[in-house]
């Protein structure tokens, strides 16, 4: 979706501020609501592009004023109910008023350290890869209404495919609930004067990883 | 949690405290339907507090280093490589190095949401989470480096990785000059976290005395 999710390029939002010695978590609850997220990960709630696309469907004004963690509970939240596993009663009431939801399996404290490696996105192939590094493509001109991971900025441009990285899932398709429809993915670099126009620095080069169904032949 | 105006970080005194009872209540709730463990909660906070942090990647760097072959291999596939390191976890699938060179300089943004490779630089910083850095990364990577006090060559190739996908990069920084002969260990008190992200250069010599 077109969201204030979708930064890349805007203007306006002032100084990168580094903050010296920033700790892990600035106050116990952001540590409590990653763990629920990972936690409920691992238990098979939702994907991770289904908490992406709960944040990113956030109102804007929202989204922007929201500290990180906090919109991740946001997110959170939206999935829990949207999803069936917890009730607007029940956050109100701050307890649980009715029976679960079964989930796949549950985050215990002796496999978090197995946990912590990151899971695969890799799929089964479904076909040949369309691309091979070097070839010449063009980005599509898309704008769903649902999740995306290619950004406005990167739509309808050149570029030139620079890696494969095998076949993945596909988060267009598994945050509209219809599985991971594995496809190729692919490094495409484009120059910065292709994106930003004549003015832009002649030194830059932007990559995005795009999957197959993003681009064509050019 | 149902007021979804709130901004933590604009609250103050009891409200900010409302907060943290939002979430414990949200805790509650998903500990009594047997969705979560708070235990397991525990152990994954003390691991990102404790365990997980830029250190892993600093190895992994000062390997690249001072062993070629390694750092072929690390190039060619990040995950397999440091699978043969015994100092540093495994890591999952699809970490990708990318290595500056006097002629091009690596940057990494998530313009999207905020990925990073966890595995081996800890948690992201807020301000790689924040709008300024997502938005400008992009399209003014030098006024970006500006912000961090780094000035490059102007023929220098800015080359940015838009983290779109479950892809992971990890910048390979340049050894600084008068390095040679060190220690896997003392090289690596020169890998920053911020030269692994490409908004920073590691440290020279001279910077690790002051």
């Amino acid at each position: 979706m077109n969201g204030v999710h979708d930064m890349g390029g805007m203007d306006g939002f002032g100084k990168v501020e580094v903050e010296a010695n920033e700790p892990p978590f600035h106050e116990r609850w952001e540590g409590r609501v990653l763990a629920m997220q990972r936690a409920l990960g691992y238990a098979g709630a939702w994907h991770i592009d289904d908490s992406r696309f709960a944040q990113e469907a956030l109102p804007p004004q929202v989204y922007l004023a929201a500290s990180y963690y906090w919109r991740w509970a946001l997110g959170m939240q939206k999935n829990l109910i949207e999803r069936g596993f917890v009730t607007a009663d029940e956050i109100a009431a701050g307890h649980a008023l009715r029976p679960a939801k079964p989930l796949p399996r549950k985050l215990t404290a002796d496999v978090v350290p197995a946990s912590m490696t990151r899971s695969s996105f890799f799929r089964q192939q479904q076909g040949p890869a369309r691309f091979k590094p070097g070839d010449r493509v063009r980005t599509a001109n898309i704008h769903p209404q649902t999740h995306t991971r290619l950004p406005r900025y990167a739509r309808d441009k050149l570029g030139t495919v620079e890696r494969i990285h095998g076949c993945h899932a596909y988060p267009d398709s598994v945050a509209t609930d219809r599985g991971d429809d594995p496809q190729w993915l692919y490094t495409v670099v484009f120059d910065g004067r292709e994106i930003w126009g004549a003015d832009a620095d002649p030194t830059l080069k932007i990559s995005i990883d795009a999957f197959e169904p993003y681009l064509e032949p050019a | 949690m149902a007021d979804h105006d709130h901004d933590p970080h604009h609250e103050h005194g009891s409200e900010l405290s409302e907060t943290q009872l939002r979430v414990r209540a949200l805790e509650t709730i998903l500990t009594e339907k047997g969705y979560v463990d708070p235990a397991a909660l525990d152990a994954i906070v003390e691991a990102y507090e404790t365990k997980v942090g830029p250190r892993n990647g600093a190895a992994v760097v000062a390997r690249a280093w001072t062993d070629s072959a390694f750092k072929q291999a690390l190039l060619k596939d990040a995950t397999a490589a440091v699978a043969t390191l015994g100092h540093v976890s495994p890591v999952g699938d699809h970490l990708v190095a990318v290595e500056n060179t006097s002629g091009r300089h690596n940057m990494i943004v998530c313009t999207l949401c905020s990925c990073y490779p966890w595995e081996v630089l800890g948690l992201p910083p807020v301000w790689y989470k924040s709008a300024p850095y997502r938005s400008r990364a992009v399209k003014d990577p030098r006024g970006v480096l500006a912000d961090f006090g780094v000035s490059l060559p102007k023929e220098t190739e800015i080359r940015v990785w838009d983290s779109t996908a479950e892809t992971r990069f990890l910048v390979l920084p340049m050894r600084p000059a008068g390095t040679e002969g060190w220690s896997e260990e003392r090289l690596a008190d020169l890998v920053t976290r911020d030269s692994m992200i490409g908004t920073g250069l590691a440290r020279t010599p001279a910077e690790l005395a002051r």
